[in-house]
């Protein structure tokens, strides 16, 4: 972090009219063909629900390309009036969130080789005075998975795991532990 | 592949970035159940982060950067403009990029449910807004001077006056939440979140700077208020090379 940069505070209890009003947990219909719904809960450290956090989600469409200029691989169809790669929404009242997308695309790692699919996730909540990163993996790419660099970054295989989500038939559940021995790993950018 | 490397604050490895508050930070009560106690691991810089959402002018109506004007009268309270500019850490501006706020009436009520604080509820007040950086990177709000709330973290405990901004800048690695508050208030050195950031210089950074220049005659009082947020390229200064 450079010295300049404006600080973060956390994002309090009463953000709900001003960043959740429209909902935003659905990137592509119930209905299309490849949609993925990733559902979980939020907890805290004494495994309580969190009612009042807000989880936003960044990814790649299903070719593996990000609706951003930055990302110029034009040989990678985009399709940003169908998918804009981004979703947020706050949690319920037994910190419960899902979003509804489609599995993104592989995207290249530090060294330009494939990344293992994943979704980059935001965590903001009242008691967080910086938003947490995590990102979830997919449970049916073992394969890739274990040749992540950032999965394979985790010497710890448990805290590992909390970064694939479950395959439970109808959604992919990924919960969150903000604290606690079944902490979910976070990262630092 | 990239060896894992425990973070700062929490492993003790890095130096901490005096200029950010910890996650963990006792005197805001909140905190310690929700503070993550495992070492943070180190990201490597890809397209996943050094990219980020883009919001059309189809998302910002065109009066949603005046919260005096969403109903139909005008909200009680002293009126101010907000302004200023949102940069990177390299002076670079950031265009084209959303900004949302929130904040309590003037008489420091939330419209939200959950807001329990007996102060009364302004018919002319929501308290949200948003507006999109122009092409040098600044950005206008017009909106009433928040009030101070009471909050249950301590015995006595109130909120100084602020209002909460939400940022995207140009990539994943560029969000930002933070508050904003306003210069002299008694209370800002009570409040543990504002406390919490380390440094006495990067804390002054989240206070607003009244600014005659945005004051209109007659009308409303002006306060600046500029915004830098991390790069898409930035490297952070302190981070060890691996």
């Amino acid at each position: 972090m450079s010295p300049e940069l404006t600080p973060s505070q956390t994002v309090g209890p009463f953000f709900h009219d001003a960043l959740v009003d429209e909902d935003r947990s659905k990137l592509v219909a119930t209905s299309h063909p490849s949609a993925v719904r990733i559902e979980g809960a939020v907890y805290d450290g004494a495994g309580e629900p969190v009612p009042d956090a807000m989880v936003e989600i960044w990814q790649a469409n299903a070719y593996g390309r990000f609706d951003d200029p930055t990302d110029d691989r034009e040989n990678l169809p985009l399709d940003p009036e169908t998918f804009s790669g981004f979703g947020r929404t706050g949690t319920d009242a037994d910190g419960r969130f899902s979003f509804v997308t489609v599995k993104p695309g592989p995207v290249p790692g530090p060294d330009g080789n494939p990344q293992a699919h994943h979704v980059m996730v935001s965590i903001f909540a009242r008691g967080l005075l910086k938003r947490l990163v995590t990102r979830v993996y997919f449970p049916d790419e073992e394969e890739a998975n274990a040749a992540d660099p950032v999965l394979s970054s985790i010497g710890d295989p448990a805290f590992r795991k909390t970064l694939v989500a479950h395959d439970e038939g109808d959604a992919l559940r990924f919960d969150i532990h903000l604290q606690g021995e079944n902490q979910t790993a976070f990262f630092e950018l | 592949m990239v060896s894992q490397q425990p973070t700062n604050e929490i492993a003790g490895l890095r130096p901490i970035d005096e200029g950010q508050p910890p996650y963990l930070y006792s005197d805001y009560v909140a905190t310690r159940l929700r503070a993550p106690k495992k070492p943070l691991i180190i990201l490597p810089k890809t397209l996943s982060d050094t990219t980020g959402p883009a919001f059309g002018r189809g998302t910002v109506g065109e009066l949603d950067y005046d919260l005096t004007r969403q109903h139909e009268g005008e909200p009680l309270g002293e009126r101010i403009i907000v302004t200023g500019r949102v940069t990177d850490g390299d002076g670079r501006p950031v265009r084209n990029s959303l900004i949302e706020i929130w904040q309590a009436n003037a008489a420091g009520r939330y419209i939200h449910k959950n807001d329990q604080h007996p102060a009364p509820l302004d018919p002319n007040f929501s308290g949200a807004g948003r507006c999109l950086t122009d092409g040098e990177g600044r950005y206008r709000f017009v909106t009433i001077k928040p009030g101070a709330y009471p909050w249950k973290n301590h015995d006595n405990a109130w909120r100084p006056a602020h209002i909460h901004l939400s940022l995207f800048g140009e990539a994943f690695r560029s969000r930002l939440i933070t508050q904003m508050y306003f210069p002299g208030d008694p209370l800002l050195e009570h409040d543990p979140i504002f406390q919490s950031v380390p440094d006495e210089k990067a804390r002054r950074r989240m206070i607003y700077t009244f600014d005659l220049e945005t004051t209109r005659p007659e009308w409303a009082l002006g306060y600046r208020f500029d915004i830098v947020l991390e790069g898409r390229e930035a490297t952070p200064f302190e981070r060890p090379h691996s």
